[in-house]
C-alpha cells in the first residue's frame, strides 16, 4: 500500500478500468471458447440490463444487494480485515428479519422497518462477532474463522428451516408467508402515489436505505474518530496501540458494523420480494461483496457503481442465459471471478508500465 | 583511471583487492551512485563513512550482486569482473555480513550455514562437513559457537559470529561488514576488531561501513567518505581526524558536541520504585528499577540494545503492565501491581513519548502527516468534536508544528513515507512536544537522521529541559547520551547498574557497566 | 461385541478413504505455506482437478489420463495463483478466492458445454474409475479374529489413489527436512531475504511449491471425480479445500500432524452418514445438520487457541519485495 507515483485519476480511474476492461476481455475468451460469440453476448447484456425500463429496475434491484453486502466488505478491509463471512451474516441477518416480521407482523409498516432494520442489523453483527472476537482477543485470522461461519451457518439456518421455524403443513424448508403489513413497498407503487408511471420490477425501498448506509459508512470512515482509529489499527496496530487505541475494541467495531450491514439484505430479498424465510436466499451475495468492495476501491461512491456493474451483470446474464443455449448463469460467476482476480489480485500489472509513461511526462523537476 | 588518494600498501606489488571505476548506479530517475571509484588494497581494512543515505550500501550492493551497475567497471585483484548476483560475488572471494542479519531463526547454526552452499542433493552430507569446518574456523578465530544451537535464541553477538562464520565458510578473501557494532557492547567490539585484526594480518581484506569516526580512526588503514551519492575523498586514516571525516561526511563544520548549559533540577516528576516487569514469554525483564526524574533534568538511559530500555519505555508509557514495584509521577502512583495506566491516561497526565521505532510504533506511515499529527490526541476534545473530526483544524495544527519544526515539505496532505527519516522524526517530535507535556519519553530520537536534523532535535531536547520539563534519554549512541544528558543511569539485562553524572562520564567506564561488568574491580585487577 | 468391532473397521475405513482428498490439499496447503505463499485457492484447484478428471476420464475411457490431466489442470491453476501472488506480489488470499470462484463458476459452465446435464460430468463407467483393489490374501484372513477384518476391511480395498496419498505422507516429510530443496523451501518461508542474500531465487523457489501444491491438488480431485465418486457434480468439494486448510493449522505446519488433523476430520465425516437416523443414549438423534457442522465447528474451536498455540512461518502472506 505504499504511496503510488501516479495522479490520483489514475489510481482511482484508470487502474481499475483497465483491470475490469481485463476482466471482461478474459471472460469473452471463455465464451469464444465455448462456441459464442463474445461481442453478441455483450450485446445481449447491455440489453438485458438496460435495455427497457423493467430490466433497469431488476438491475437496480440487484444493485441494492450489492451495496450492502459490498459496504460490509469495504468497512471490514478499512480496518485490514478481510470478511468473508458475508453470506453467513446475510442469511443470519435474514433470520432477524424474519422472526421480526413473523412475530410482531401486526404493526404498521412504520413500526416494522426500524423494527425489521435493527433485527436484520443486529442478528448479522451477531454472526460476526464470534469471528471478530477471536480475531480481536486470539489472533485467530478472520479469513478462516468466517469461512467457516459461512458454512456453520448454513447448517443452522437449514436445521431451524427444516425443524423448527417451517411452515407448517408444508414440505418446503420455508417459513410462512409474512403479513402483507411487512410487505417492502416497491418503487413503482411509491412512483404511483406521486402520480408517475413506472415498470413494475421488484425495485423496492431498501435501494434507499442501502444509498443512506452509503452516505453514513462515508462519514464514519473519514469523520469520526472510531473510523480514524479503525483505520489506525488497520494499518499499523503497534503505532495505535501507543496512540491509545484499542485494536480489539477497532476490531469488534468493525466487524460488527460490517456484519450489521451484510445482514441487511433481507430487507431486500425477503421483505421486498420472497415475503418468507427461504434456504440459501442470500445466493452468493456475500461473496459478490467482496469483488464489489475491490472494484470499488472502498469507497461508497465506488461501491455503488460497482454493485450498479454487478446489478448489471446478473439482470443482463440471464438474458444471455436465454439466448445463448450453450451459456448458463453460472458464466456470470467466473466474470466475477476474473473481476476479483483482476481488479484485487492482479491490480498492479498495468501499475510499472503506467509509471513509465506518466512519470516520464512529469520528469523536470520533481524526480 | 588513475590511483585515488594515498595509499601505504602492506602488500608489495599485488593488485588491489577490490578496485571500483567510475560506478553509476541510477534507480529510475535517482542517481544513487555518481562515478564512484574506491580502491581497496589486500591485506588492509578500508572503512567507508557517509551520512545514512550517502549511497554506501547501494556501493556495496553493486559489489556484493545485489545490484547491477548502471555504467562502471569493477576488479577484483586486478581481474576486471562482472558481479551479477550474489553467488558470483561469493566465487570471487566476497563476503558480506549485513547490519540486519540473514538469519533463518528456528533454523540450527549449521543449517544456517549451508543454507546456499550445500553439497549435493540430501543435507547430510553438508551438515557433517560443515560441522567440521565450523570447528575449524572457530579455533582459529575465537569465533566459538554451538552448530546445533537454534539461532533464534542466541544472544544478537552470537548471531553476528554467525554471519561471520557463513562467510568465512564460503572462503571469503574479501569480508564486508555493514554498521556491525550497532548491536555490540564496547568490549564485544572490541573482540570484533581482534578478528579483523587476525584476518589482516592473514592477509585477507576488510571493508567496515561503519557511521562511528571512532571506530574508523581506531582499526581502519584507509578511509573513504561519501556525500549524497559521490565518492567525496579518501583518506590515510592515520593523517586524518574525526573532525575532518564529519565535515567531510557533511560538507560542512559540524558541532560534534552539543552547546548546553548547567542543568536545574526542580521537583521530581517522575519516581520509580522497585519496578519489575515479565514480558508474555515468562521472562524478566526490568528487576528493581528505582530512580526519579526531576524538572529541568535530562536523564539519560545507556545500555546496548536488548537489556530493557524498550521495555522500560514500553512500561513507562503505560503500554505494558508492571509486575511489582511503583510509578508515581507529581508524587502520587500512576501505576503498580493492580494499578494500571494507558497511553491515553499518561497522555492526559502531560507525558509525551516519542517511540524508538519510529515506523513501528511512533507513526501510520500510511497516514498523512496531518493524521499522524494527531494520533494520540485525536480524542482530545480541543482537537476533534464529540462524533465528527474537525479536520480544518487538524490541517491548522499541523501547518503550524511544520513551521516551527522546519518539517519539509510543508504539505499535512503528504503520506508519512514521503518524508525523509529527519522530517518524519521532526513530526512526531512536534505532536508530543507542542503539547507541552512535563516529562517526555524519547527511545532512539536520532536513528536513521541525517546530521542536520540531528543537531536540531538535539536543541529541541535541550529547550525542553531549559522550559523546566523533565526528559528520559533512551539511546544506544553513547555520544549522545553523554553531549544532551545530565545524569547517566547504565542498564543491563534488567537492572540499574551504575550512575554517572553528565559531566564526569568517559566511555570506558560506561562500556564496561553497559557489559554489566563493575568498573571499580576491572580497575583493580587485569589488564584489559 | 464383534458387532461394535465391526462398526469401528468400517467408520475407520471410511475415514481413511475420505480423508484421501482432504489430506493431499492439505500437504499442498502445507508445501505452499512453508514457503510462504497463502493458498486459499485448495478448493478451486480440487474442484477444477475433479473436473477435468471426470471430462477426460469420461472421453478417453482412460482414468490415467484423467488423473494427468487433472493434475495439468490444477498446476495451471497454481501458476495463476503464484503469477499474481508471487511475480505481482498481489494480495494472497485475494487471489486465492478469486481462483476459487472462477472455478466454481467454469467448471459447470464448461460442463453444461459439453455434456447439457445441468454442468455434471457423465458418470464413469468401472474401466474408467480408480476402484477398490483388494490385497493379496485379504480374503483368505478376512475371518481371522480382530487382525482379519482389519486387514481386510481397512488396509485392503483401497483405491490406488488411497494408497498413493499414505505413500506421499513419508515422501513429503522426506522432502521437507532431508532435502536441500526442503531447506530452501522451509527457509524461504521464515526469512526470504536470508535465500536471496545466499544467492537462490525466492521467486523460482516459491514458484516450485506452488506446483508441489498444484499437482497434490490435481490428484486431490482425480480422487473425488474417479476414485471416491463416479462423476464430476457442481461444488463437489463442498469445502474440503477450506477444511484442509484447517487441518494444516491444526497441524502446525507439520505434515504428520497435520495427516492426523484430516484424518479426524474425515472420522467425522464418516461418522455423520452413520449416525444418521440412530438413535443416542441420552442425546437422542442428533439432526444431520449438526454433524455436519462438526468440522467447521472444531476449527473455530482450534483457532481460538484452546488447542495451543498456532504459529505460522514467519513470512506467510507476505509478499517478498527486494527492499534495497
Amino acid at each position: 500500500m505504499a504511496q503510488s507515483k501516479l495522479p490520483g485519476w489514475v489510481n482511482a480511474g484508470l487502474i481499475p478500468a483497465l483491470n475490469l476492461l481485463t476482466a471482461f476481455f478474459v471472460s469473452g475468451l471463455v465464451i469464444l471458447a465455448m462456441g459464442e460469440n463474445p461481442i453478441d453476448a455483450f450485446g445481449y447484456l447491455i440489453y438485458g440490463a438496460f435495455g427497457y425500463e423493467q430490466a433497469i429496475g431488476y438491475t437496480l434491484f440487484y444493485a441494492t444487494n450489492f451495496v450492502f453486502t459490498g459496504l460490509a466488505v469495504a468497512v471490514a478491509f478499512h480496518c485490514y480485515l478481510f470478511n468473508i463471512g458475508g453470506e453467513g451474516q446475510a442469511y443470519i441477518g435474514g433470520l432477524g428479519i424474519g422472526l421480526v416480521c413473523l412475530y410482531l407482523g401486526d404493526l404498521p409498516f412504520w413500526a416494522i422497518l426500524p423494527l425489521t432494520v435493527i433485527g436484520g442489523a443486529l442478528f448479522g453483527a451477531a454472526w460476526a462477532a464470534i469471528p471478530a472476537y477471536l480475531q480481536a482477543k486470539r489472533g485467530s485470522h478472520i479469513v478462516i474463522t468466517t469461512i467457516m461461519f459461512n458454512f456453520i451457518g448454513s447448517s443452522v439456518m437449514t436445521f431451524l428451516l427444516v425443524e423448527w421455524l417451517k411452515k407448517p403443513g408444508s414440505q418446503l424448508p420455508e417459513t410462512s408467508h409474512f403479513p402483507d403489513q411487512t410487505w417492502m413497498p416497491k418503487m413503482w407503487e411509491l412512483a404511483e402515489k406521486f402520480g408517475i408511471k413506472m415498470a413494475h420490477s421488484p425495485l423496492n425501498l431498501s435501494l434507499i436505505i442501502a444509498l443512506l448506509c452509503c452516505v453514513g459508512v462515508w462519514f464514519f470512515i473519514w469523520r469520526t474518530r472510531w473510523g480514524y482509529e479503525m483505520r489506525a489499527v488497520g494499518r499499523n496496530p503497534d503505532a495505535a496501540v501507543y496512540g491509545g487505541i484499542s485494536p480489539a475494541k477497532s476490531i469488534m467495531i468493525a466487524m460488527l458494523i460490517s456484519g450489521g450491514l451484510a445482514g441487511l439484505v433481507g430487507l431486500n430479498e425477503l421483505m421486498g420480494v420472497q415475503h418468507r424465510v427461504i434456504i440459501n436466499f442470500t445466493n452468493g451475495y456475500g461473496f459478490v461483496g467482496i469483488a464489489i468492495a475491490l472494484m470499488g476501491r472502498n469507497h461508497p461512491v465506488g461501491i455503488f457503481f460497482a454493485a450498479l456493474l454487478m446489478g448489471a451483470l446478473f439482470q443482463g446474464g440471464s438474458e444471455v442465459a436465454f439466448e445463448m443455449p450453450n451459456i448458463t448463469r453460472d458464466m456470470i460467476w467466473t466474470i466475477q471471478g476474473f473481476v476479483i482476480l483482476f481488479t484485487g489480485a492482479l491490480e498492479h500489472m498495468y501499475r510499472s508500465r503506467l509509471e513509465k509513461i506518466f512519470i516520464r511526462k512529469d520528469a523536470e523537476g520533481t524526480v | 583511471m588513475g590511483r585515488n588518494g594515498n595509499s601505504n600498501t602492506a602488500a608489495g606489488g599485488q593488485p588491489p583487492a577490490v578496485e571500483l571505476i567510475n560506478l553509476n548506479k541510477f534507480f529510475g530517475h535517482v542517481h544513487a551512485n555518481k562515478d564512484v571509484c574506491m580502491t581497496v588494497e589486500r591485506g588492509t581494512i578500508h572503512g567507508i563513512v557517509g551520512e545514512n543515505g550517502a549511497g554506501k550500501s547501494t556501493m556495496m550492493g553493486m559489489l556484493y550482486g545485489f545490484y547491477q551497475a548502471s555504467s562502471g567497471r569493477i576488479r577484483i585483484n586486478g581481474r576486471e569482473v562482472k558481479i551479477k548476483s550474489p553467488t558470483h560475488a561469493i566465487k570471487q572471494g566476497i563476503g558480506m555480513v549485513h547490519q540486519h542479519f540473514m538469519l533463518v531463526e528456528p533454523f540450527s547454526v549449521l543449517e544456517n550455514v549451508i543454507l546456499g552452499a550445500e553439497q549435493g542433493g540430501l543435507i547430510k552430507t553438508s551438515m557433517d562437513h560443515a560441522r567440521k569446518e565450523l570447528d575449524r574456523l572457530g579455533r582459529e578465530y575465537g569465533l566459538e559457537v554451538d552448530p546445533d544451537a537454534r539461532v533464534g535464541d542466541l544472544p544478537v553477538g552470537l548471531q553476528q559470529r554467525v554471519e561471520i562464520l557463513k562467510a568465512l565458510y564460503r572462503g571469503a578473501e574479501t569480508l564486508i561488514l555493514d554498521e556491525p557494532t550497532g548491536v555490540l557492547t564496547p568490549q564485544e567490539a572490541d573482540q570484533l576488531f581482534r578478528m579483523l585484526d587476525t584476518l589482516r594480518s592473514q592477509g585477507r581484506t576488510v571493508i567496515l561501513i561503519t557511521h562511528k569516526l571512532r571506530e574508523i580512526m581506531e582499526i581502519t588503514d584507509t578511509v573513504s567518505i561519501m556525500r549524497h551519492g559521490t565518492m567525496v575523498a579518501h583518506r590515510t586514516t592515520s593523517e586524518t581526524s574525526k573532525e575532518e571525516l564529519a565535515e567531510l561526511m557533511v560538507g560542512r563544520k559540524v558541532l560534534l558536541e552539543v552547546d548546553k548549559t548547567e542543568a536545574t533540577p526542580g521537583e521530581p516528576v517522575l519516581a520509580l520504585d522497585g519496578v519489575g516487569f515479565v514480558d508474555d514469554t515468562g521472562v524478566s525483564r526490568l528487576e528493581d528499577i528505582s530512580f526519579t526524574i526531576r524538572a529541568g533534568e535530562i536523564l539519560g538511559i545507556a545500555g546496548v540494545s536488548g537489556n530493557g530500555q524498550s521495555e522500560l519505555l514500553e512500561v513507562l508509557f503505560g503500554v505494558s503492565k508492571v509486575r511489582e514495584g511503583t510509578i508515581s509521577y507529581h508524587g502520587k502512583p500512576i501505576a503498580g501491581p493492580g494499578k494500571h495506566t494507558n497511553s491515553l491516561g499518561m497522555h492526559g497526565l502531560g507525558v509525551g513519548h516519542v517511540a524508538e521505532d519510529r515506523h513501528r510504533t511512533g507513526m501510520v506511515m500510511d497516514f498523512t502527516a496531518a493524521e499522524n499529527i494527531i494520533l494520540g490526541y485525536h480524542n482530545n476534545p480541543e482537537i476533534n468534536g464529540p462524533i465528527l473530526m474537525d479536520l480544518k483544524k487538524v490541517d491548522d495544527l499541523c501547518r503550524d508544528y511544520m513551521e516551527k519544526f522546519d518539517v519539509r515539505p510543508q504539505d499535512p496532505s503528504l503520506l508519512a513515507t514521503g518524508f525523509s527519516g529527519g522530517n518524519q522524526q521532526k513530526i512526531v517530535l512536534a505532536r508530543e512536544i507542542e503539547r507541552d507535556p512535563d516529562l517526555l519519553l524519547v527511545g532512539q530520537p536520532t536513528r536513521g537522521v541525517d546530521i542536520g536534523a540531528i543537531e536540531f532535535i538535539h536543541k529541541q531536547i535541550i529547550e525542553l529541559r531549559d522550559r523546566g520539563k523533565g526528559v528520559l534519554l533512551v539511546s544506544v549512541e553513547l555520544d549522545e547520551i553523554m553531549s544532551l544528558a545530565d545524569r547517566i543511569l547504565v542498564i543491563f539485562d534488567g537492572r540499574i547498574v551504575g550512575e554517572v553524572a553528565g559531566g564526569e562520564a568517559d566511555e570506558r567506564t560506561l562500556g564496561l557497566m553497559m557489559a554489566g561488568i563493575d568498573p571499580t574491580r576491572e580497575a583493580q585487577g587485569e589488564v584489559a | 461385541m464383534n458387532d461394535i468391532l465391526m462398526h469401528l473397521v468400517l467408520v475407520a475405513d471410511a475415514t481413511v478413504r475420505m480423508s484421501t482428498p482432504l489430506i493431499l490439499a492439505a500437504l499442498a496447503g502445507l508445501c505452499s505455506e512453508r514457503a510462504a505463499v497463502i493458498d486459499i485457492g485448495l478448493e478451486g484447484k480440487m474442484l477444477g482437478g475433479a473436473f477435468v478428471a471426470g471430462t477426460v476420464s469420461y472421453m478417453t475411457g482412460s482414468v490415467w489420463l484423467g488423473l494427468m490431466a487433472a493434475i495439468v489442470a490444477s498446476v495451471l491453476l497454481a501458476l495463476l495463483h503464484g503469477f499474481a501472488c508471487i511475480t505481482h506480489r498481489g494480495n494472497q488470499v485475494v487471489s486465492g478466492m478469486a481462483i476459487n470462484i472462477v472455478v466454481a463458476g467454469l467448471a459447470p459452465t464448461l460442463g453444461h458445454a459439453l455434456f447439457h446435464i445441468n454442468g455434471d460430468t457423465p458418470s464413469l463407467p468401472a474401466s474408467a474409475r480408480f476402484m477398490s483393489i483388494t490385497l493379496p490374501g485379504a480374503d483368505f484372513f478376512r475371518d481371522v479374529p480382530l487382525l482379519g477384518p482389519l486387514y481386510s476391511e481397512l488396509i485392503s480395498g483401497h483405491n490406488l489413489l488411497t494408497y498413493l496419498t499414505f505413500a506421499l505422507i513419508p515422501f513429503v516429510a522426506w522432502m521437507l527436512y532431508k532435502t536441500r530443496f526442503g531447506l530452501r523451501l522451509r527457509a524461504v518461508g521464515e526469512n526470504p531475504e536470508a535465500v536471496d542474500t545466499a544467492g537462490i531465487s525466492v521467486e523460482w523457489l516459491r514458484y516450485r511449491a506452488v506446483m508441489i501444491a498444484g499437482v497434490l491438488c490435481g490428484i486431490a480431485g482425480a480422487s473425488l471425480s474417479t476414485a471416491l465418486g463416479a462423476s464430476f457434480i457442481r461444488d463437489m468439494t463442498a469445502g474440503k479445500g477450506y477444511l484442509a486448510l484447517a487441518a494444516m493449522i491444526f497441524g502446525k505446519w507439520k505434515p504428520k500432524l497435520t495427516v492426523i488433523a484430516c484424518l479426524l476430520f474425515a472420522f467425522t465425516d464418516a461418522l455423520q452418514a452413520r449416525l444418521q437416523g440412530v438413535e443416542l443414549p441420552i442425546v437422542g438423534e442428533i439432526p444431520v445438520q449438526f454433524i455436519i457442522m462438526l468440522p467447521y465447528v472444531m476449527t473455530v474451536i482450534l483457532l481460538a487457541g484452546f488447542v495451543g498455540k498456532v504459529v505460522a512461518p514467519k513470512a506467510d502472506g507476505i509478499p517478498y519485495v527486494k527492499e534495497r
